[in-house]
């Protein structure tokens, strides 16, 4: 029986976060369901796994995590040996760029990437609830300038961190995965290192396992 | 002469070796900032906190000296602050307090656990100082601390939204600091300390009341900032 277990939802971006780094680990785990519509994530039960009433939150035996982020990390760290086994780089150097990206993503990429996110798939797809044009322009304008930035830094590596697919890729792959969908795609398909980028983590077995689940709801 | 060459070249391979594990003997690293930036300042604590020297570059940000070169070859993102540790070059604050506290960790103050489960337990908190504690008392920062000191006039609305925001967020932090004397642990960590310089801020703001009105959060607040690693972070601005 599966000591992991996430629960959450098969549409949120930070859960498929989780997702894919269990799955790039080969680890095995139970997805336990959090029905956002009903507000199962607001109840009692569930503010106990996370005070924030977000999905995702983890266990892995008597250990509960939240914020998708700290879960990937903890991952990367406890099964180094699994898997794939360069999500984290162990060189120190190598490791602080690694880190400085992962903030780029969480502190740079997110905010506007996900305010699309909601806009342009998860409103209309999900919800049934009209898209805020002005959102959408603003939001796009600030991704713009920021994947400026991408298509520099990806010029110089394969990857954002250095020449090999680590956490600070991965972290962007739900954004980037629901946006390719919406009139947003235009945005990376426009900027050629960073459209190359995009194809190739898009591309990997574990994530498509990941896109699978969502697709099979 | 061999006997003199070899016995060189030990000492030099020696000398190299004790300079890679003995962090005084490293280049000093440089941290070019303001005194007045939140995030320089969540830097500076972890500097003193570590007891580490560091050479203080400053940036000068109303002549706009971050968004050009040679500053924005440090930061592409054209924000303060950005480190230098030999030719290894970092911005994103929280990247810079981790990196030195990895590298770092037996000097001066413990600010991550060694333990793996007691580290993610940290790792959480850090991301929630970073996703919900930051994104509120941030812009707070910004409407009530800092546009008043550029004659720019505070946004009530902004001010209002967010006070609601942050609030929610501190009644999670009074539940939480009811299970541990520090949000990541028992210990102050850098989960504590990433919260320091908007706390600074807030607390010369109308703002003080949501922490002054929840009992745990105030007393970890006035723990906190009475370190005094962080009283030198404040010492830094009374010269400028």
């Amino acid at each position: 029986m599966a000591t992991i277990k996430v629960h959450g939802s098969v549409f949120s971006t930070a859960a498929m976060r989780a997702f894919a780094c269990l799955n790039e680990k080969e680890l095995q785990f139970q997805f336990v369901p959090v029905d956002m519509r009903a507000g199962q994530h607001k109840t009692e039960a569930y503010l106990s796994l996370n005070p924030f009433g977000q999905v995702p939150a983890f266990e892995d035996g008597d250990l509960k995590l939240f914020e998708s982020r700290a879960i990937t990390q903890y991952i990367a760290h406890s099964y180094a040996e699994k898997g794939n086994n360069q999500l984290i780089c162990h060189d120190p150097k190598k490791m602080a760029i690694m880190s400085v990206w992962m903030e780029v993503e969480a502190h740079h990429f997110d905010p506007p990437a996900s305010k699309l996110t909601w806009e342009l798939a998860i409103k209309p797809l999900v919800l049934g609830v009209a898209t805020d044009g002005a959102v959408v322009e603003e939001n796009e304008a600030q991704l713009g300038k920021v994947l400026d930035i991408y298509e520099a830094r990806l010029a110089q590596s394969k990857y954002v961190a250095g020449d090999c697919f680590t956490l600070a890729d991965l972290h962007h792959l739900p954004n980037i995965q629901y946006l390719m969908g919406t009139q947003s795609k235009k945005l990376f398909d426009s900027r050629p290192h960073v459209s190359a980028w995009c194809a190739d983590i898009l591309a990997r077995p574990a994530w498509s396992k990941v896109v699978a689940m969502r697709n099979n709801k | 002469s061999l006997s003199l060459s070899l016995s060189l070249s030990y000492t030099h391979s020696f000398l190299s070796f004790i300079s890679i594990k003995n962090p005084a003997v490293m280049a000093t690293m440089k941290v070019h900032g303001s005194v007045f930036s939140t995030a320089a300042m969540r830097v500076f604590a972890c500097f003193y906190e570590k007891e580490l020297e560091f050479e203080f570059i400053p940036v000068d940000l109303s002549a706009s000296e971050h968004k050009k070169e040679p500053f924005i070859s440090l930061n592409p993102f054209g924000q303060v602050p950005a480190l230098e540790d030999g030719d290894l070059k970092l911005f994103e604050s929280r990247a810079i307090t981790q990196h030195i506290a990895y590298n770092c960790a037996e000097k001066g103050n413990q600010l991550i656990y060694p333990d793996s489960k007691k580290m993610a337990m940290m790792s959480v908190w850090m991301e929630v100082e970073a996703h919900q504690f930051d994104p509120a008392a941030s812009k707070l920062t910004w409407e009530l601390a800092i546009k008043p000191l550029f004659g720019m006039a505070t946004d009530g609305a902004v001010v209002e939204e967010f006070e609601a925001k942050l609030s929610k967020v501190l009644d999670v932090y009074e539940a939480r600091l009811g299970q541990s004397k520090y949000l990541g642990g028992d210990c102050f960590t850098l989960a504590d300390l990433h919260h320091l310089p908007n706390l600074h801020y807030l607390m010369g703001t109308q703002s003080k009341k949501l922490f002054d009105s929840r009992p745990r959060v105030s007393a970890w607040c006035a723990d906190i900032s009475a370190r005094p690693a962080w009283l030198k972070v404040v010492a830094m601005q009374k010269n400028k």
